[in-house]
């Protein structure tokens, strides 16, 4: 059978998600004043979570085609 | 890089309008350096446009008089302005327009108002967004339709819109009540309807019944007869002999035979009388063809002029291996499905589109930022959660807050017994302690040194 784009990460729906390194997970969170948990959530069990294989407690950096402002940035922490 | 291929794209097309063909358009295109071009080539252009064509071409290209916007100016300028991504594009194409007429203290002058205008239409920090949201649907809503039932396309394939798909969606039901795939095709099969056909019926549930002209079970030879209609199999892409091993699979030890009118004689030794009743019943609602649940697979083509699918019945996972589907470009209005398969972000875009879809079917303009704060906020855990007491309102940390919401004895109740205390941060709590709420100008407080 012929396998066509399969990965889900390349769906047009789902956009680009990264993990972001340390650095930057402190400044993000300097930046608004908040702590990890206060970030919006994302489970360990969502697919493309497992799909970049990221781990509880690193935070995802979710670049969004949005409809205003044509590129916006979301960051999720990963969670059980 | 990005810039200069806009002013070559920019000067190509303006040449094409102008009616000059390949030759001079190729040599701009490929030989574009604006500071870099010889008498040579102005004289060439001259030659081949007209004097008076040629001098604009020329300012276009960025060597005009003294003091004249350049196209690189526009976005160089354009994209350093304090506005936002989608404004800034507009803007770009308008200013493009109006070039000619533009001076550097004009362009500037235009740049600032405009950032001025951005900045006074910013949010304030601290305004209440979400009343202004729950607001700016609901005043629409009231418009809407209380029952509508919608055709995709010509194909007679039911989509639930209006009033009822806004609640399916903000109650984050599990299955919507019309579930329904658009499935993209790959190569071939986006271009050539026969092969989109056939790629139809491997997805579009077929049963026995569909296709039998006939079938009854006999008592004289304990057996069941089954007659088929050869069009509908010849329709379906269905082979007799696939149809044969189907039926083997309805039971242990089942027998067929073709006879020479084509007739099936199926049985099984040794059968009861309730057995044979039995498996006249199975056979007639054995799956010979497609995907459980899937009602009707329709072939209709794209704005773009290629082949697709739309269904009727919902199952992502079921199509996301079959050669010839595009899985990359295939959706469903089901939302808990795409959050199984694609994960929270690609739910949260699906809200947007799905309730932005079904406003506008409506002929209702609401603003898509609205929208998308409703998506946020239901994604925001992780989960889809719906809006009511199930959701994000009975999610709420404020027991006074809850109560005030819905089923407000057993909020009080549960409270109570549970000795919860109430930090009185949010809105509802506030003003039911009658203290100024902490919005707008309640958010401020003052401190005296």
């Amino acid at each position: 059978m012929k396998k066509g784009k399969d990965s889900i990460l390349e769906h047009e729906l789902v956009p680009k998600h990264k993990i972001i390194e340390e650095e930057e997970v402190k400044k993000l969170l300097d930046t608004y004043k908040i702590k990890k948990e206060q970030l919006p959530k994302i489970k360990l069990s969502d697919p493309v979570i497992k799909g970049i294989k990221a781990k509880v407690g690193d935070i995802v950096k979710i670049t969004r085609q949005s409809r205003t402002a044509r590129k916006a940035f979301f960051y999720r922490l990963v969670i059980e | 890089m990005e810039l200069r291929a806009t002013v070559e794209e920019e000067v190509a097309r303006e040449l094409t309008r102008m009616g000059v063909e390949g030759g001079i358009a190729e040599l701009i295109k490929g030989e574009f350096i604006p500071a870099g071009l010889t008498a040579e080539f102005d004289e060439l252009l001259e030659m081949q446009v007209g004097e008076a064509y040629a001098e604009d071409i020329i300012r276009m290209l960025g060597r005009g008089e003294e003091g004249e916007v350049k196209l690189g100016d526009i976005e160089v300028k354009v994209d350093k302005s304090e506005l936002s991504g989608k404004i800034k594009e507009e803007l770009k194409t308008k200013l493009r327009d109006v070039r000619m007429k533009l001076s550097e203290e004009k362009l500037d002058a235009i740049l600032k108002k405009a950032e001025e205008k951005y900045e006074e239409a910013k949010v304030e920090p601290r305004e209440a967004v979400g009343i202004v949201a729950a607001q700016s649907i609901g005043e629409p809503g009231t418009q809407m339709t209380l029952r509508t039932f919608h055709y995709a396309g010509v194909g007679a394939i039911y989509i639930t819109l209006g009033l009822p798909r806004i609640i399916e969606i903000v109650d984050a039901r599990k299955k919507p009540s019309t579930p329904a795939m658009k499935i993209k095709l790959a190569g071939e099969y986006a271009l050539d309807r026969n092969k989109a056909r056939e790629l139809a019926t491997e997805i579009e549930e077929t049963y026995i019944r569909d296709i039998k002209s006939k079938i009854e079970s006999s008592t004289e030879d304990m057996c069941v007869w089954v007659s088929l209609k050869e069009k509908e199999l010849e329709r379906k892409f269905i082979k007799r002999e696939e149809i044969e091993e189907k039926i083997k699979e309805v039971g242990k030890d089942v027998l067929v035979e073709t006879m020479e009118d084509g007739k099936l004689r199926i049985h099984v030794k040794r059968m009861s009388f309730h057995e044979l009743l039995k498996l006249e019943k199975d056979l007639s609602d054995k799956l010979v063809k497609g995907i459980e649940g899937i009602k009707r697979a329709i072939v209709r083509r794209d704005a773009d002029g290629e082949y697709m699918l739309y269904t009727e019945g919902s199952a992502l996972k079921k199509v996301r291996r079959m050669e010839g589907v595009d899985f990359s470009r295939t959706t469903t209005n089901n939302i808990s499905e795409i959050v199984d398969v694609f994960g929270i972000e690609a739910a949260r875009n699906v809200i947007i589109k799905e309730m932005m879809d079904t406003l506008e079917e409506q002929g209702l303009d609401v603003d898509a930022r609205h929208v998308t704060l409703i998506a946020d906020a239901m994604t925001m855990d992780g989960e889809v959660k719906s809006i009511g007491r199930h959701g994000l309102a009975g999610g709420k940390v404020s027991a006074l807050s809850r109560a005030a919401f819905e089923v407000t004895v057993d909020n009080l109740l549960g409270a109570a017994m549970y000795g919860e205390t109430d930090e009185l941060k949010g809105v509802t709590e506030n003003v039911i302690v009658g203290q100024p709420i902490k919005l707008g100008t309640g958010a401020i407080e003052l401190v005296a040194r």
